[in-house]
């Protein structure tokens, strides 16, 4: 028997399980697939502090942002402290821009559309300026997922966290009120405590607790370049439009450019949201304006090749922040998903301030906007 | 424009089936990446004429239809009531269609060995294309490796063409010379002439032994050679000094385009995902046809039978011959023989060493996808996605069969959204041309 | 058309009409044109039909272009690395 059951292997239940385990707990991952193998292992490994408002996710986001400077020290996989320059078309874009990181009270340097070349000297010309933000990184979100569990399975004794794969979680197990267990393909296992951090099907496993979450698949598609051999873009550059965006609720398609290198040599251009269900099939429009935005932000992209697509479903709640505490419907279960586009960036603080639940301790953050019975009945459907 | 039927791919299935379509009075476009019609089997020199019987096919077909070539297919997409194929030729190109009908051929399916990505190591098909396509031999002394009846037209032709071959090394024990599977096709003549060219120059043909390393600072100088038991486990070895060789292993279907299109697939007899069809070479998917190796490698004569099948499929052309399906039957049987014949054992895994690289384009080493394994990585997508096995430039194209061995998997269905390398200063712009 | 020369480096290779890059480099036994961009490691034909994409070389300045599918053209500019 484990203290806590974790269902996912995602980055958010790697972070998790992790921190759990430094905390002193027995914990077992159990996950249908591999490691990493849901929308961590479709994300472009956002650490990021610049898009998002004041307010919890903020909040969330910068102590995340230095958690994973702290793992990112174990080593083992990739992160890049590369910093973020959000950039706008418009002198009234830029205006908002500044005023928004203003308000963020976060590091960062208000840089004139003169100045940009200095940053970026492939930038197109005639761009009104941006805002730089030196707290934004990059992390390779599969490989830090596994590494994460591997290091707290290293680190805090042996036979402490268990990794299992291909092990479907049915049902749940109770006693009285009280949830102790997960029913899967496997047989049961019990635990103390049960985290849902099944990320986008994080829905599907609450419901089989008879509980409620709504949480939905939001379709991202990136188009990645062939490696370059020279990096051409050395922060992750995104237009403002990206910022609204993610804070709209549309169903629609929406797309803004996203920007950036990576240490292997691909660009990776993003971003589009849609609201299709769980559907794979590639929509060739989405990838011709992703083309189309990135080639406008940077010029010289036109001649670079895109050479993979790929895309993934966010997990995404109607307010667009995170689930992350004990459920009072079903005691002894907590989620920690619904993270939509933020899960690889938000994962350590999420999984820090999960830990400091279970194990008993006050939360270093209020948890209270993250509640898992915060929805109203309409959003609950 | 809106074609009754886009034909993508111009070997013997897409030419057979677009030939057959048009004549029946469809409006059809083909479309192929190369410079001439062919394919693999049919390729030929510039200026060259290919075999007789597809010369006539292709010279009937531009009569018919619009045949655009140099036109590499990227996506196919569905709307309502058609499809377009999108292209990349000169410039971005689509083509709209209410059928479409998928022959895109297969490509060599190599192993990894220490020492394959040496310059002059090819694939069996690559050093065949060399020679067919561009009147090059692949080296001056070749030794021909792998498993399969391909190896023999590959090394005959070598040889005919004044390489030394210094050997070919059959991996699989099954069958000799004498029996080997291109006489039950009543093709003991081809077999024969093989045959002929090779012992006439005395090469050796050794079965149960295997090119498990190439030796080389920065081109191949050497290979080893071994004998292997029937699993291909190693039971001894000896060095072979050659400048050239040409390996593999069988081959792999280009299924990517059928499975955008959101085709359901199966495995063929060795495992392989090949395109699921029915009796009239329809697909899962309506207005979605395939043809030719897409749905199970079998030769260009069963390419071309099931071109011709689909092609009357399509253009409703009530019931199919007898004669043909009978055809396809037969040839079908064969290829799920030959397979039989040729299985590819495990024991080429024991040839690797933990920094033999398993993807040639990221440079990824078996020790890495071990790694990845002892992470948590327990199929081949999550392998790649820890260690970046098939996310190069070729998608998984050349790793992607001995990756699923290594995971202990079939070979998946590849996802590949771009099929081709497309600049993506032509993806953002509308395409400039419509068929 | 009569065979012509192409250039390598700087170095001329004959080529024939309708050969691709690729052949006529190999043909003049230049088989290997790029390194690879972790270990160095030498690289030039492989599978020989665009699958593969080891071959890719530089042609008149446009880089990664597959030598196996580029046809030559007189006057063509190869650049190896």
């Amino acid at each position: 028997m484990s203290d806590v059951i974790v269902i996912g292997a995602g980055v958010v239940g790697a972070a998790c399980a992790y921190y759990a385990a430094r905390a002193g707990l027995d914990v077992t991952v159990v996950d249908r697939g591999p490691v990493a193998s849901g929308t961590t292992g479709s994300g472009e490994g956002n650490v990021l502090v610049s898009d998002k408002e004041p307010g919890p996710e903020l909040d969330l986001a910068l102590l995340s942002n230095r958690l994973w400077r702290e793992l990112a020290e174990h080593g083992g996989f990739e992160f890049e402290a590369k910093g973020g320059l959000v950039v706008a078309e418009t002198a009234g874009v830029l205006r908002q821009l500044t005023e928004l990181a203003a308000k963020q009270g976060v590091e960062h340097t208000a840089v004139p559309g003169e100045a940009l070349g200095g940053y970026e000297p492939h930038l197109a010309p005639g761009l009104a300026g941006g805002v730089h933000y030196p707290q934004d990184a990059q992390v390779q979100p599969m490989l830090a997922a596994a590494r994460l569990i591997k290091l707290g399975a290293d680190s805090y004794g042996h036979g402490t966290l268990h990794l299992r794969t291909g092990v479907t979680v049915t049902g749940f197990l109770r006693s009285g009120e009280r949830v102790n267990g997960v029913r899967t393909s496997h047989g049961d296992i019990l635990g103390g405590a049960v985290v849902n951090a099944a990320g986008t099907w994080g829905g599907e496993v609450a419901a089989l607790a008879g509980v409620h979450l709504p949480v939905l698949p939001r379709r991202g598609f990136i188009l990645v370049t062939e490696p370059l051999r020279e990096p051409l873009i050395r922060h992750k550059v995104y237009t403002a439009a990206y910022v609204t965006n993610v804070a709209s609720d549309a169903e629609g398609l929406e797309t803004s450019a996203v920007v950036e290198g990576t240490p292997a040599g691909p660009v990776l251009i993003g971003a589009s949201r849609e609201r299709v269900g769980f559907d794979r099939t590639t929509s060739v429009p989405v990838l011709s304006r992703l083309a189309a935005q990135a080639v406008e932000l940077f010029p010289a992209l036109r001649e670079v090749r895109a050479i993979r697509a790929y895309c993934g479903f966010r997990p995404y709640c109607p307010d667009h922040l995170p689930v992350i505490g004990e459920d009072p419907r079903a005691p002894g279960l907590y989620h920690a998903c619904g993270h939509e586009g933020a899960g690889i960036g938000l994962a350590p603080a999420t999984g820090y301030l999960l830990a400091q639940l279970l194990a008993g301790q006050r939360p270093g953050l209020d948890l209270h906007p993250f509640r898992p019975d915060r929805f109203t009945r309409e959003e609950n459907g | 424009m809106i074609h009754d039927l886009a034909v993508i791919g111009g070997g013997p299935a897409g030419v057979a089936g677009a030939l057959t379509a048009a004549l029946a009075g469809l409006r059809v476009v083909l479309l192929d990446g190369g410079p001439r019609l062919g394919g693999q089997y049919f390729r030929h020199a510039h200026g060259a004429e290919p075999e007789p019987r597809f010369a006539r096919q292709s010279h009937a077909l531009r009569q018919r239809a619009e045949v655009l070539l140099k036109h590499q297919v990227w996506a196919v997409s569905r709307e309502d009531d058609a499809f377009t194929v999108h292209a990349h030729g000169t410039a971005r190109a689509e083509v709209r269609a209410r059928r479409v009908l998928i022959a895109t051929g297969a490509h060599d399916r190599p192993l990894p060995f220490p020492g394959w990505d040496l310059p002059g190591v090819l694939t069996a098909g690559g050093a065949q294309a060399l020679l067919k396509g561009e009147r090059v031999p692949a080296g001056r002394r070749i030794a021909v490796a792998g498993t399969g009846p391909f190896l023999l037209p590959v090394a005959a032709g070598l040889a005919r063409a004044g390489a030394e071959v210094a050997g070919v090394f059959e991996a699989s024990g099954g069958l000799g010379l004498a029996r080997h599977p291109v006489m039950a096709l009543g093709k003991a003549g081809e077999a024969a002439g093989y045959a002929w060219a090779l012992a006439a120059r005395r090469v050796p043909y050794r079965r149960n032994h295997a090119v498990i390393a190439a030796h080389g600072e920065h081109e191949l100088r050497a290979v080893t050679v071994a004998r292997l038991d029937r699993d291909w486990n190693v039971l001894g070895t000896e060095e072979l000094e050659c400048d050239a060789l040409a390996v593999g292993y069988g081959f792999v279907p280009q299924i990517e385009l059928a499975v955008q299109l959101g085709c359901l697939t199966r495995q063929d007899a060795d495992g392989t995902p090949v395109v699921d069809v029915d009796a009239r070479q329809r697909t899962s998917v309506p207005g979605v046809w395939a043809a030719g190796e897409p749905t199970g490698v079998g030769g260009w004569e069963l390419s071309e039978t099931e071109g011709r099948i689909a092609g009357l499929a399509l253009a409703g052309a009530g019931e199919v011959p007898g004669l043909l399906l009978r055809r396809r039957a037969r040839l079908r049987a064969f290829a799920a023989a030959l397979q039989g014949a040729y299985p590819v054992r495990p024991g080429w895994q024991s040839w690797l060493t933990p920094d033999t690289l398993i993807c040639r384009c990221e440079e990824v080493p078996l020790a890495r996808v071990r790694e990845a394994q002892e992470l948590g990585a327990t199929d081949a997508r999550s392998i790649k996605l820890l260690a970046r096995p098939g996310m190069g430039w070729c998608q998984g194209r050349m790793c992607g069969y001995a990756l699923a061995c290594l995971a202990g998997e079939p070979q998946q269905p590849p996802r590949r959204p771009i099929a081709q390398p497309i600049s993506l200063g032509a993806l953002a712009e509308p395409p400039q041309k419509e068929h | 058309m009569e065979r012509f020369d192409i250039s390598v480096d700087g170095r001329a290779v004959p080529a024939e009409p309708g050969q691709t890059i690729g052949a006529a480099l190999h043909a003049a036994g230049v088989r290997s044109w790029r390194s690879t961009r972790f270990g160095g490691r030498p690289r030039g034909l492989f599978c020989g039909i665009g699958v593969c994409f080891d071959c890719l070389v530089e042609v008149n300045g446009r880089p990664a272009e597959r030598a196996c599918q580029l046809e030559a053209r007189p006057g063509d500019e190869v650049s190896t690395s």
